[in-house]
Formats: C-alpha cells, sequence, structure tokens
C-alpha cells in the first residue's frame, strides 16, 4: 500500500443526508452518519501530527488523533473509549458543535485543503456505541468500565443546577472523581437547551436521553420539576448536606423588539416557540396536546444558530414561505455555515439588511404582517461588527401569519433574584471567575449561558469542565 | 409522585384534588400557582393553589373543566398520579395590613381567594368576601369564606338563591351603603375581573386580579404568558400573576386568551373520540 499517496488522493467524506425535499416534510434527523467504512476512510485522512492543533481548538481537550487513530484501525471501542476520557456527551457534540470554528479550524490539513471531518467522525463513535448496545451498564451492576473510571467515593454532595450542556458535563466529571451529584431541572425531563432548543431534526432526542441515562448508569441523580430559586432555594441545598452548588441554568429570557403589535397572537419568541415544538412535541399535536400555530407564511428575525432552528422548524410545521429576516448581512450571520446551507436547500428565503417597524393584526388580534425597514452597514461597532444603520423612506410591508423572534436570549433572574448573595453584571448573567467559575457567594459556582450570554453547546461544556475541578479541589482542599 | 390523595367534584365540573408534593407545600404562599402535566403526551397548565398541608405534604388544587387537560385531570381518582408538578411558582399576593379588603372570587376562583382571605385577615385586615357563580348550584365554599371573613356576600347572575347581581354591582352596593374599602382583591374569570377593575376605577380603590394567561414553562422562559400592563409587558408567571387592575390591558389578554382556540376545540374532539372509541 502506498500510503502517502492515498492520504492525498482521499477526499473528505461527505456525510449521506436526507434529500431537502423529503426531509422538509419530516422530523427526522437530517445527516444519517457514517458507515464504518466511510470512517475508516475519513480516519485515514489524519496525518497524526506530533503537536496536534486540533486538540488546542477544542474547549474540553479532547485526544482527537487519540481516536481518530483508532477508528482507522477498526478499534471503533477504543476509539469512544479516548473520547470519554474527556467527554461524556460524543453523540451530542459530533452534531452541535461548530466544528469549523473549533478543532477542524486549526487542522493542518485544512491550511491547503479540507480539514480531517472530526465533529462526523466523533458523531460515527458515539452512534456506533449505541447502536452496539457497548454504553449500556447492567443495572445496578458497574460494569469494568465504569469500575475503570470512577475514583472511589468521596463522600460529597454536589448539586449542579440546570440539567443542559455544562450541567451535564460538570455532573459527569464530578461522579468520576468519586462525589455524590444530584442534578435539578426545572422542566420534567433532563437535557435542558438539548430538549426543549435544538430539534429533533438536529440533534435526535433519543441521543439525549441516552447520554442522560448513560450518567445514571454512572450514579448521577437526576430531579426534574425542579425550580431553585422556588421549589428549594440554593441556601436550603447547603442546608440539606450539599456541600458545593453549581449554576448552569442557560439563557433563559427571551428577548422581544419592544415594537408595537408585539403582543398579537401569532409572535412568538423562539424559545416559545421551540419549547412547545421540541420539549412538547406540539408538532405532533393533537395526538399530544400542546399546540403551536403552523403557519403557512413564516418570518424569523435573527440569523444565528436558534433562527435557523425556528426557520426549518416552520417549515416542517408546513409553512408555504419561511424568511429570515436579518439586519445585517451574510457575512455578520452568526448561525453555523452548514446550518444556512441545511436551511437554504429546504427553501429558507432570507432578506437580509432589514428590521422591524412593528406588527400589523386583524381585529381579533391575529398577526397579519409587519412593517420592515431596510438598513445599510456603517461603522462598525462594540462587537466588531458593522452596524446596521436604517436607510430614510425604505419602509415596506409585507404579509406574514407567524413571527418569530429570534434575536437572542438573556439572563433569567429566577434563581439569582432569590439568592442576592450572588452578584450579577449589568446584563443580569452571573458574574464569575473566569478560570474557576467562583462566584462571590462561597460554595457556589457559575458556568455557561448563565455568565456567559447566549453561546455554544461546546463552550458551556468547556466550562463546565474548568468548573468541575475547581469544585473538586474546594471538596477535598477547600475555598 | 405527584400522587391524588383526595379527589372531590365540589359542584358540577369544578373539581378539587389534594395532590403529594410536599417540596411544593412547604414553600406555597397566597396566590401561587403550579404547573402541571397530566401524563407524558399532556400539555403544561397553570392551576392556582387553593390550600396546602406543610405536615402532611400535599397541596389542594380547585380546578374546572374546560377543555382536554382539565377533563383528563378529572377523569383521574385517588390513587393516580399526575406526569409532572412544579412550584410554587409566581410572586405571592402582597398581604399587609390595608384596612378593610375586599376578597372578591368567581367560579373555580372562589377556592384560590381562600387563603388570600384568610391571610388577610390574619394580618388584621377587615375582610369582606364576595363570591359569585352563574346560578346557586354552582356556589361551594360558602361556610369556609365566612370562617375567615368578617362577612361575606353571595351573588349569583340567576337570582336562583341570594340577589340576582354579579360581582361588580356587589362592590359597588358596598361602597353605596356608606362601606369604606381600602382594597379589592380579584380571582376568577377574566371577564369578572376587568368588569371588577372598571368598577372600582372610577371609584378610587386599588384593585389587584390574578391572572390566567396560557403558559409553557411558567418560569419566565418562554413570553408565552406576556401581558400589557401600563403600557409595559409583562410576564404573568414571574411578574405576577398579580397585577394592579386598573393598568391591565384588558383586550390584549383576552385576545391573547383565545390564541388557540381553535386548536383547543380540535383536541378536546380528538381526545372525545379516542374515549369513544375505547367503550
Amino acid at each position: 500500500m502506498e500510503e502517502k499517496e492515498k492520504k492525498e488522493k482521499i477526499p473528505r467524506q461527505p456525510m449521506p443526508e436526507q434529500e431537502p425535499k423529503v426531509r422538509v416534510r419530516n422530523y427526522k434527523e437530517v445527516p444519517f452518519g457514517y458507515s464504518p467504512e466511510t470512517a475508516m476512510l475519513e480516519a485515514s485522512r489524519c496525518i497524526q501530527c506530533k503537536n496536534p492543533g486540533c486538540m488546542t481548538g477544542c474547549p474540553v481537550e479532547i485526544d482527537i488523533p487519540g481516536f481518530i487513530a483508532r477508528i482507522k484501525e477498526g478499534d471503533f471501542a477504543g476509539g469512544i473509549a479516548k473520547i470519554k476520557e474527556r467527554n461524556l456527551l460524543p453523540a451530542v457534540c459530533g452534531r452541535v458543535c461548530p466544528q469549523e470554528v473549533q478543532c477542524e479550524k486549526v487542522c493542518i490539513l485544512g491550511k491547503k485543503g479540507e480539514p480531517v471531518a472530526i465533529g462526523r467522525l466523533e458523531r460515527f463513535l458515539a452512534d456506533w456505541e449505541r447502536s452496539e448496545g457497548a454504553g449500556s451498564i447492567p443495572e445496578n451492576e458497574p460494569s469494568a468500565e465504569t469500575k475503570a473510571i470512577k475514583e472511589p467515593l468521596t463522600g460529597k454532595r454536589v448539586a449542579v443546577v440546570g440539567s443542559g450542556p455544562s450541567g451535564l458535563t460538570v455532573a459527569g466529571d464530578l461522579i468520576l472523581k468519586g462525589h455524590d451529584v444530584t442534578v435539578f431541572e426545572a422542566f420534567q425531563i433532563p437535557g435542558g437547551v438539548l430538549i426543549y432548543g435544538i430539534p429533533e431534526f438536529r440533534l435526535p432526542k433519543a441521543i439525549v436521553a441516552a447520554e442522560v441515562d448513560y450518567m445514571k448508569k454512572l450514579g448521577v441523580k437526576f430531579e426534574c420539576d425542579m425550580v431553585v430559586g422556588a421549589t428549594v432555594s440554593v441556601d436550603e441545598l447547603f442546608e440539606q448536606g450539599y456541600g458545593a452548588v453549581y449554576v448552569g441554568v442557560g439563557a433563559g429570557l427571551p428577548v422581544f423588539m419592544n415594537i408595537p403589535g408585539e403582543n398579537l397572537i401569532g409572535v412568538y419568541s423562539a424559545n416559545e416557540y421551540l419549547t412547545r415544538s421540541n420539549l412538547m412535541k406540539a408538532y405532533l399535536f393533537p395526538e399530544y396536546d400542546t399546540p403551536i400555530i403552523r403557519g403557512k407564511n413564516v418570518v424569523v428575525f435573527g440569523a444565528g444558530n436558534v433562527a435557523m432552528d425556528s426557520a426549518r422548524t416552520a417549515l416542517r410545521l408546513g409553512a408555504d414561505q419561511v424568511r429570515i429576516i436579518y439586519r445585517r448581512s451574510r457575512e455578520e450571520m452568526p448561525a453555523r455555515i452548514e446550518e444556512i446551507h441545511h436551511g437554504e436547500e429546504e427553501g429558507l428565503e432570507f432578506h437580509l439588511l432589514a428590521a422591524p417597524l412593528n406588527f400589523i393584526g386583524d381585529s381579533d388580534g391575529r398577526l397579519t404582517g409587519v412593517r420592515c425597514q431596510r438598513m445599510e452597514l456603517g461603522e462598525p461597532d462594540e462587537s466588531g461588527r458593522r452596524r446596521p444603520v436604517p436607510i430614510k423612506g425604505s419602509e415596506f410591508e409585507t404579509e406574514c401569519d407567524t413571527a418569530v423572534i429570534s434575536i437572542g436570549a438573556g439572563a433569567n433572574p429566577l434563581l439569582t433574584k432569590a439568592t442576592p448573595d450572588i452578584q450579577l453584571n449589568r446584563w443580569g448573567n452571573i458574574i464569575a471567575e473566569p478560570e474557576t467559575g467562583k462566584t462571590t457567594k462561597k460554595g457556589v459556582w457559575a458556568g455557561g449561558d448563565i455568565v456567559t450570554g447566549q453561546a455554544t453547546v461546546i463552550l458551556a461544556m468547556g466550562a463546565g469542565r474548568q468548573v468541575a475541578n475547581s469544585i473538586h479541589n474546594y471538596l477535598i482542599i477547600g475555598w | 409522585m405527584y400522587k391524588i390523595l383526595a379527589k372531590e367534584e365540589l359542584v358540577p365540573n369544578i373539581h378539587l384534588i389534594n395532590v403529594e408534593a410536599p417540596a411544593v407545600a412547604k414553600k406555597a404562599q397566597p396566590g401561587q400557582f403550579v404547573i402541571i402535566t397530566v401524563d407524558e403526551k399532556g400539555e403544561r397548565i397553570p392551576l392556582t393553589v387553593a390550600d396546602w398541608d406543610r405536615e402532611k405534604g400535599f397541596i389542594t388544587i380547585v380546578f374546572m373543566e374546560v377543555g382536554t387537560t382539565t377533563q383528563r385531570l378529572a377523569l383521574l381518582n385517588a390513587g393516580d398520579s399526575l406526569y409532572s408538578l412544579v412550584g410554587p411558582l409566581g410572586i405571592p399576593t402582597h398581604i399587609e395590613k390595608f384596612g378593610t379588603v375586599v376578597c372578591v372570587g368567581g367560579c373555580y376562583g372562589i377556592a384560590a381567594m381562600m387563603p388570600i382571605a384568610r391571610a388577610m385577615k390574619e394580618a388584621g385586615n377587615k375582610v369582606i368576601s364576595v363570591i359569585e357563580g352563574r346560578s346557586k348550584y354552582l356556589l361551594f365554599w360558602e361556610e369556609e369564606l365566612k370562617r375567615v371573613s368578617d362577612q361575606l356576600f353571595v351573588t349569583v347572575g340567576d337570582g336562583s338563591h341570594a340577589a340576582e347581581r354579579w360581582i361588580p354591582d356587589q362592590v359597588k352596593q358596598i361602597v353605596d351603603s356608606g362601606g369604606k374599602i381600602d382594597l379589592v382583591v380579584a380571582f376568577g374569570c377574566t371577564f369578572m375581573m376587568k368588569l371588577t377593575s372598571e368598577t372600582t376605577k372610577p371609584l378610587g380603590i386599588k384593585t389587584v386580579v390574578h391572572l390566567s394567561s396560557i403558559m409553557v414553562d411558567g418560569t419566565g422562559m418562554c413570553g408565552c404568558c406576556r401581558v400589557s400592563v401600563g403600557g409595559e409587558t409583562r410576564f404573568a408567571c414571574v411578574d405576577g400573576p398579580e397585577f394592579d387592575g386598573h393598568e391591565v390591558d384588558w383586550d390584549v389578554l383576552l385576545s391573547r386568551q383565545r390564541g388557540y382556540q381553535d386548536e383547543e376545540i380540535q383536541s378536546l374532539q380528538e381526545w372525545e373520540s379516542r374515549q369513544w372509541s375505547r367503550t
């Protein structure tokens, strides 16, 4: 075999996916994932750098060349074990991480050609493990795997508030370090934004359930229907014997635009639209009880990943036309390129450099249209992106029966209002030490979107990793 | 989990259930609510906590059958369990010594008013309770309310029991007959609270109402329950449910409450037809 020549010739392997015309009318996952053969072929593209850049690009520092080498050899069990040393949610991360701005961005192959498809390979291993049942551990009996990776019990109890990506990471890391971990979730099902926010077609809920089940098998306890700050306070958690509390409650506050007509029926926050559809399964109404307006003519304001998720949900709910209206240009759109690409294939229309002025409704209070104005780009603002400036006289009206406002989400004040000794910044986000995640309240850590504002799953997981180390040190050594 | 310990149909279509929920029972305050889900496929709906037993660890909920969720809830019996129950949510009713407080409760709101009247009485207020039903057979808890009130007025729309009048008329009559009212607290259907607020506004009587908007999470996360109060958008779940009745934009609230009327009918028909096929 002429290894060298072969390496140069193999192109980055595409992942087969559902045809746009088909998938736009179902909720099944868009890409099918690699076959073992394709995965091994893709893995063979990796040149196993001595100083791998990809690892520095990963917020949780997975041994990327390590797991890829094992795929190449066909040792999938070894590969997934390698990932799980650093990341207990590979099926999630392989799907929703923005690899193009992280590990794959710094892959050496990307300098001249296309980087190794690290995310697809990660996903492959996680899916392989689930389908092989290798991830399952017999009930009541720790497997060789968990015995080997779990450290002796410390008897220290940790409360994790919020079961989203950062909370699950903290819980997973600390259970492996031998602590007694309980996760509190406000909704009826654990998973946080992975359940209520990211749609089924992008992250099947069975996968989240499987990752949560794996946590349970490791010994993590989950308490749902618990709103910390309402059902129980942070101080009461300490009274109950928890030695440390991690707050990872996410970005659970919808941002509205404060324009006239926003309370018309048919105007949704992205949080509401997605929660109805994902958590409550309104797309299966009336089999499921929760309704959602199945608009024929939908507009979505904003151009981040959440906006793409909302718009693509609208298509699957049966819309004839779905328009993304964004006040800046294509270059500034914050969504992943892959998401934008998938959306375009499915028929989303992009109306750039336009912003809404007011919504228009009928006598029943139902949305019938929106008045917008055109924008042009001016000087860069604080975010470094060019500021959109309204063009005078460019106002226009357009019809719509559903609007989804997806211009970001803020910090939900429920827990922090009830815990006044946790200091906040002026946006209501918790102030936490960058290296450790320590808040101003002793024994309390915070991380993820409640600290940073709305960001990505993997950044929240990276924060969770740091926090877990800090909590461990505290429980063993002290504050 | 969330086992129904007792169930009673107070009057036709209005049911009482005691549900095991120790953590919620420990914390519940007058005016707060819980969000319940009947089963895995169910909708999350807010229901006011009508009472609680902190020692025995249960809460009392009184609800009216109006849609799919409440009909299904009404079919559960003692021994059955709810799929999910979370709370207590919302800001508790503001209780202090105001002077004379008129507590008005209509329909299922009579039950929700009970702990408020009791707390107002304990705070040293003169409590006048006014309850309303369409007809005599829809009234309940008269005796219970009498015990925590200095005075109780009963109003029915059809004149079958007491005076043929509605709550707002009764409030006006109290004032007309020389009574001084410092605060009106209203709990019940939106229309009654709207009319009560419209009656007290020109009289200059501060009136607080408890709004029941459609909710999903109940923790301020989705904004579904938003209402317009004093020209500002507020979330009934975390900023309320208690608001100044004179500042509420009732038209927006009434319209948003009808937001899923078609779907509600469809859901109910679907569910009922599934019931028929079972028998």
